[in-house]
C-alpha cells in the first residue's frame, strides 16, 4: 500500500515535470501548425518584404521585425550603461542599511505590471519627450554626420525611439538584480588584494570583479534582452503602430511584432492574415528563445566554473 | 596631473555616475507611481466598483464587471497552475535533481518563465479558441495558469532545495515513505517560500494583458459565464487609456491604480512573509 502511493506521487510529480517540458515544445509545434498556411505561401520571402496589406493578403515581416530588433536594441544601449552603475552602486558604494531598501525598489521597477508603464508612457511620457527630449537630441545628435539621420524628422513623442526607452527602464531591473548577484559572489580576497595594491574603487570593479564575472554580466544582459523582445504592453502604446517605415529616422512611428500581434491579432480574418501574425509570433518564439538560451548557458557557466550561484 | 591624480579623478567621476545610474533607476520608479497614485486617486469614486463599463461618451460607470472578471480569471488560474507547479518543483528538487528529466525540464522551465506572455496567448489561441470557434474565458484562465506555472516550479524547487537534507534522513529513519516525508516534512519545511512563490505569481499575472488579449477578449457587459468573453482589468485599461474619450481615460487611471496599488502589495507582503519566516 505504501509503496503503491510513493508509487503514484512520484509518477504524478514526474508527469507534472514532463508537461512543463512538453509545454514547450507545444508551443513551437502549434505555432508552426497555425502559420504554415502563411510559411508555404510566403517561404522565406516572409521576412524580408516590407508590406504588411491585410486587404491585399500582401504580408511581410520586415517592418514589425526591424521595430522589435531597433527598439530592444535601443533598450539596450540605454539599461547597460545604467544597470552597471546600479550594480556597482549597491554593491560597493551603498551604505549596508540602503542595500536593501534601495536593491528593492529597484526590483519594484520590474513587478510593475507593462500596461502601467504603456499608459504612462503614452499619456504622460510621450507628451514630455516631444516637447523636450527629441528637440535636444535633435539640436546636438542630430548635427552629427550619418548619425543625425536617426534623429531626424519632426518630434512626435511616440515612435520606435520612444519604445525603446521604455523598454529600457522596464529592463534595468532584471539586467541590475543579475548583475548585482554576480558582482557579490565575486570572492573578497579578490577585490581586497587588488585594494591592498593602492586600487581605486573603480580599479577594482573595472579590473577584477567585471573580468572575473563577465560571463555572468552578458548572461544578465542577453536575459534583459530576451524580455525586451517580447513585451508586448508598453511598446503597443508608444510605438506608433504603422506598418510603413521609409525613413531611418529613430523618431518615426513604427510597429513590432508585439504590437502587431496586440493590434491586429482579435480582428484578423481567419486565413492567411492570420496565419502571417502566427508566423509573426512564432519568429518572436524563435528568436526570444535562442537568446534566452545563451543567456541561461552563460549562467550556469559562471555558477559551474567558479562557484557562484545563478 | 600625475598619474595618482588622474586615477582619483577617474574614480571619482565613475563613482559618481554610478550614483547618477541609480538615482536614473529611482527617478522613473518615483514618478511613475506618483502619476499612477496622483491621476488615480481622482478617478477613484464607489461608481467604479459597483457600475459597469460604460459605453463611450456616458459620463458614469464603472469597472465592476471587469474587476469581478480579472479577480475571477486569476483566482481559477492560480488553483489550476499552482498545484502542478508546486507538484512539478516537487519533482525537480527531490526526485529529478540529478538526472536528464530533471535537469532538462528545469532548464525548459527557466526558458518558460522569460518567455513572451503574448506567445502564451497565441498558444492558448491555437489549442483553444481555433478549435473551439468562440472566445472564452475558460482560454484566459488556461493561458494566465501557464504563466504561473513556470513561477511556482521555480521558486518551489529553490525553496525545497534549500530544506537540509538532515530532517529527510531523519523522516526516513522514521520509516515514513518519501511522499510523507515530501508532503509533512520537507514541503512544509519550505512552506514560507513556496507561498511567496505563489503569491509572486498571482502578482505577476493580475496585470497580465497580453495572453487576454486573444483568449479571454473582454466584455462590456457583466458576465461570470467562463464559456463568454470575459471583462477582465488589464484589457480594459488598454481599450480606454488608447481611446480618445476623457471619461474612458480617467476609467483606465483608475484601473491602473487598483492593479498597481494590488500588485506592489502583493510583492511587498511576498517579500515580509519570506524574511518574517526566515528569521524564525
Amino acid at each position: 500500500m505504501t509503496k503503491l502511493g510513493d508509487r503514484l506521487f512520484s509518477g504524478v510529480a514526474r508527469s507534472f515535470a514532463v508537461l512543463t517540458l512538453v509545454l514547450l515544445a507545444g508551443i513551437i509545434v502549434a505555432l508552426t501548425v497555425a502559420s504554415w498556411p502563411s510559411i508555404q505561401a510566403y517561404g522565406i520571402g516572409f521576412l524580408f518584404s516590407p508590406e504588411w496589406n491585410p486587404p491585399m493578403e500582401k504580408f511581410g515581416a520586415l517592418v514589425p521585425v526591424y521595430g522589435t530588433l531597433v527598439t530592444a536594441l535601443i533598450a539596450l544601449v540605454i539599461a547597460v550603461p545604467v544597470s552597471f552603475g546600479i550594480a556597482l552602486f549597491l554593491t560597493e558604494l551603498s551604505p549596508r542599511w540602503l542595500r536593501r531598501p534601495l536593491g528593492t525598489a529597484i526590483e519594484l521597477l520590474a513587478a510593475i505590471p507593462s500596461i502601467v508603464y504603456g499608459m504612462w508612457g503614452l499619456l504622460v511620457f510621450a507628451p514630455i519627450f516631444a516637447q523636450y527630449v527629441q528637440p535636444a537630441l535633435q539640436n546636438t545628435l542630430g548635427h552629427l554626420p550619418l548619425i543625425g539621420r536617426l534623429f531626424a524628422g519632426p518630434p512626435l513623442g511616440i515612435g520606435l525611439l520612444c519604445a525603446g526607452v521604455i523598454l529600457a527602464i522596464m529592463i534595468i531591473p532584471y539586467i541590475a538584480s543579475v548583475m548585482r548577484d554576480v558582482f557579490e559572489v565575486t570572492p573578497a580576497m579578490l577585490k581586497e588584494s587588488a585594494y591592498g595594491l593602492g586600487c581605486t574603487t573603480w580599479e577594482v570593479v573595472w579590473r577584477v570583479v567585471l573580468p572575473y564575472t563577465k560571463t555572468g554580466v552578458v548572461g544578465g544582459v542577453m536575459l534583459g534582452l530576451g524580455r525586451a523582445l517580447g513585451e508586448t504592453m508598453a511598446v503597443t502604446f508608444v510605438i506608433g503602430n504603422t506598418n510603413f517605415l521609409s525613413t531611418a529616422s529613430l523618431f518615426a512611428p513604427g510597429n513590432s511584432i508585439t504590437s502587431a500581434l496586440a493590434n491586429e491579432f482579435a480582428e484578423a480574418d481567419p486565413g492567411l492574415h492570420t496565419a502571417a501574425l502566427m508566423e509573426l509570433g512564432l519568429i518572436l518564439f524563435v528568436i526570444t528563445l535562442c537568446v534566452l538560451v545563451v543567456s541561461k548557458l552563460l549562467l550556469q557557466r559562471l555558477s559551474k566554473g567558479e562557484g557562484g550561484r545563478s | 596631473m600625475n598619474l595618482l591624480m588622474r586615477r582619483k579623478l577617474i574614480n571619482r567621476i565613475a563613482l559618481t555616475l554610478s550614483m547618477g545610474a541609480m538615482l536614473f533607476g529611482l527617478f522613473w520608479l518615483t514618478w511613475i507611481l506618483w502619476t499612477v497614485f496622483d491621476l488615480g486617486v481622482s478617478g477613484l469614486s464607489l461608481n467604479l466598483f459597483t457600475q459597469m463599463t460604460p459605453p463611450p461618451g456616458a459620463s458614469d460607470g464603472g469597472l465592476l464587471n471587469a474587476i469581478a472578471g480579472s479577480v475571477l480569471m486569476v483566482t481559477l488560474a492560480t488553483l489550476l497552475g499552482t498545484p502542478i507547479g508546486i507538484l512539478a518543483g516537487v519533482y525537480l528538487a527531490e526526485y529529478g535533481r540529478f538526472n536528464v528529466l530533471g535537469q532538462t525540464t528545469r532548464f525548459i522551465n527557466d526558458l518558460l518563465l522569460s518567455a513572451p506572455s503574448i506567445v502564451i496567448g497565441l498558444f492558448v489561441y491555437a489549442l483553444i479558441v481555433a478549435n473551439t470557434g468562440k472566445f472564452s474565458a475558460w482560454s484566459g484562465v488556461v493561458a494566465l495558469a501557464l504563466i504561473v506555472l513556470p513561477v511556482v516550479v521555480r521558486t518551489t524547487e529553490n525553496m525545497l532545495q534549500l530544506v537540509p537534507n538532515t530532517l529527510r534522513e531523519a523522516a526516513f529513519a522514521l520509516g515514513a515513505p518519501k511522499r510523507v516525508v515530501i508532503s509533512k516534512v520537507t514541503l512544509r519545511a519550505a512552506r514560507a517560500g513556496v507561498v511567496t512563490g505563489v503569491l509572486l505569481a498571482i502578482a505577476r499575472i493580475a496585470g497580465e494583458t497580453a495572453p487576454l488579449l486573444f483568449t479571454a477578449l473582454s466584455n462590456q457587459f457583466w458576465t461570470l459565464n467562463l464559456n463568454e468573453p470575459m471583462a477582465n482589468l488589464p484589457v480594459t485599461i488598454f481599450k480606454f487609456a488608447m481611446s480618445p474619450f476623457v471619461e474612458w481615460q480617467q476609467l483606465a487611471w483608475a484601473g491602473v491604480f487598483l492593479i498597481t496599488l494590488g500588485v506592489l502589495a502583493l510583492n511587498i507582503i511576498a517579500r515580509v512573509f519570506l524574511r518574517a519566516e526566515k528569521l524564525n
